[in-house]
């Protein structure tokens, strides 16, 4: 056994431990700590990536030394890797891009903890991608609510609270749910531990009376991840959340959390359930036609907005559909699109919320599109990488949204079903559209001709060009080489059966 | 059916419970109702764990007399299970206390229909 492969325990303890530390630091001891520490995750994921991309299989690590189906374990194959290292550069482009604002939403004296609830937040995504049991995914799905519920309310005014108490209330709910579904796989299963549990639950699917307990309790495990994570009808939350949240806080939560849960439940199908038993289950068209739903009603949601971050919280709930569509279609090749979408969303909306203030601060700190005219141009810099963002959001090629609705397009036309085909190219199309036209409203408003257009200074640093640099260049490699990453996701989903 | 529901009925009343602690979270207007449908939820899944879990005639897994036979003791993971379960909920409802005590000092009211339109009034846009 190499040593790479104590490596994902690692990020999880790492981060455990900084967020502990970062209780002792001053704020800016504590964010450069946990910038370091974010690098230092990166390059142990890398490492493990490139550890199971050379030896081409995924490793179990047993921890405290007791076999299955005692022990708890944390697994690590190319998929896991690949979310690992994409999640923890969005995390560290996010911190890096939102120091302007934290000190500004956060008294200066609690700024330390913000730290922490990142740290922390680290650790509990880190563990979500990386375990092998359920009980410990619900136990980390936990944490990771209540520490997104922290990074919300660190704004202290009223709107973040009562963001934050809606918000709780929806991910409790979905807790609920998915630890009723866990416990109902367990009593039927014997097993906690994803490996023994699929093998136990094949057994069980044999016999066609027992698939109804099984689709059941399947079923309410989904329904649970689906609410966490946003899905129509569920969503209404989103826009308040993500739109009051200090720009950090929007970043993570809507491109990191939410897809964190989506990761989960696909791990879940594959590693726990089965996905030939899951295939047999009527979940996945349910899922497409909400799925579908969410897609256009997110998406006409989002046209009406008019403050730009409640656009581009709706936004985010027609992607949450897309990924939830891609699932639904079911097939590698619906997955694989599901998951190539959950990076080319969590690049691109991060990179969109990180945005939008540097919008604001130049058009009197406001986000209603009437004060934004010509902001575009009074920081050129924000409108290029807003307009590069948008761009991806819209499916225009070059870009990874475009990478990822051709997959989306040849999933359905992979299903072999004529209905779900026309089904999914009729909203593909439409919501394309519907994207095209509040993206490039906002486009042309940003860079309309306004009274004032004189470049200003905001006060931002150089390291704010840095971070979205990052984003905008993972964006585009995503498009130019989506093949590239659709192979290594299809090799990873081959090493979830 | 009715003979299946009375032989499991642990199950069945948890079930009940979970049942009437879902639509407590989420019809329920006031804030600290909502709070306590979310305990009586998660009160119905730690009820049905632990009733799965426990096996009538057999003891709780710590050897005694040198009897080693697994089929003298109970499996100790759901009631390990349940605790686990207990402290994540109570740290959620301490969280949910506070921010209720929050949104109360803000506006006086735990009526969340009411907050909402209140928070509308407020010109604190960015």
């Amino acid at each position: 056994m190499s040593f790479i492969t104590n490596f994902p325990l690692f990020t999880i303890i790492l981060s455990l431990f900084s967020g502990a530390l970062c209780m002792m630091l001053s704020g800016e001891a504590a964010r450069r700590y946990t910038l370091t520490c974010e690098c230092a995750l990166i390059a142990m994921a890398a490492c493990v990536l490139g550890y199971t991309l050379s030896t081409g299989q995924a490793f179990t690590y047993v921890m405290g030394e007791f076999p299955a189906p005692w022990g708890n374990e944390i697994r690590a194959g190319v998929l896991e890797a690949m979310t690992a290292v994409l999640f923890l550069i969005v995390m560290f482009c996010a911190v890096l891009a939102g120091r302007k604002y934290l000190p500004i939403d956060i008294d200066e004296s609690k700024l330390n903890l913000y730290y922490t609830l990142i740290n922390l937040m680290t650790a509990a995504l880190m563990a979500l991608i990386w375990t092998n049991d359920l009980f410990t995914g619900y136990v980390f799905l936990e944490i990771l609510t209540l520490t997104s519920c922290g990074v919300l309310i660190v704004r202290e005014i009223g709107r973040t609270t009562l963001a934050a108490v809606r918000y709780m209330i929806m991910n409790l709910l979905g807790s609920g749910l998915f630890l009723l579904g866990v416990v109902l796989l367990y009593d039927v299963s014997g097993h906690l531990l994803m490996v023994p549990m699929r093998a136990s639950i094949a057994s069980l699917a044999s016999d066609p009376g027992n698939m109804t307990v099984l689709s059941m309790a399947v079923g309410i495990l989904t329904i649970g991840l689906a609410i966490k994570s946003g899905l129509f009808p569920f969503h209404y939350w989103m826009p308040d959340t993500y739109g009051w949240a200090t720009p950090t806080s929007g970043a993570v939560l809507s491109s990191l959390v939410s897809k964190a849960y989506i990761f989960l439940l696909v791990k879940t199908y594959f590693r726990a359930v089965g996905i030939d038993v899951v295939r047999r289950m009527p979940i996945g068209n349910i899922l497409l036609v909400l799925g579908l739903c969410g897609i256009v009603f997110g998406s006409v949601s989002a046209l009406r907005a008019d403050h730009i971050n409640r656009m581009v919280a709706f936004s985010s709930a027609a992607q949450i559909g897309y990924i939830y569509m891609g699932i639904g279609l079911g097939g590698t090749v619906g997955f694989t699109a599901a998951i190539f979408h959950i990076f080319a969303h969590a690049v691109t909306k991060s990179a969109l919320f990180l945005t939008t203030p540097r919008l604001a601060a130049v058009s009197d700190d406001s986000l209603l599109f009437k004060n934004l005219q010509g902001s575009g141009l009074r920081d050129r810099n924000a409108g290029i990488f807003f307009t590069a963002a948008a761009f991806s959001m819209i499916g225009i090629p070059v870009f990874a949204g475009f990478a990822s609705k051709l997959m989306f397009g040849t999933a359905a036309v992979s299903v072999g079903s004529p209905l779900k085909l026309i089904l999914v190219m009729v909203v593909l199309a439409v919501s394309s559209l519907l994207n095209a036209m509040y993206f490039i409203r906002t486009v042309i408003r940003i860079f309309g001709p306004a009274p004032d257009t004189a470049p200003r200074y905001t006060g931002f640093r150089p390291t704010y060009n840095t971070a979205m640099v990052i984003l905008t260049v993972a964006n585009i490699l995503l498009g130019l080489f989506s093949q590239v990453f659709a192979d290594l996701i299809g090799r990873g989903l081959m090493m979830f059966a | 059916m009715i003979v299946n529901l009375i032989a499991n009925y642990e199950e069945a009343v948890a079930v009940i419970l979970f049942g009437i602690g879902l639509t407590t979270l989420l019809f329920q207007r006031n804030l600290i109702k909502k709070l306590i449908g979310m305990n009586i939820m998660d009160t119905g899944t730690f009820l049905f764990l632990a009733s799965m879990g426990y096996i009538r005639g057999r003891k709780a897994p710590i050897i005694v007399n040198g009897v080693t036979d697994p089929a003298a003791y109970i499996n100790p993971v759901p009631a390990g299970l349940v605790l686990t379960g207990i402290v994540v909920s109570v740290s959620v409802t301490a969280i949910m206390l506070s921010l209720t005590v929050r949104l109360y000092s803000r506006y006086h009211t735990l009526d969340l229909d009411d907050i909402y339109v209140l928070s509308k009034h407020q010109t604190e846009d960015r």
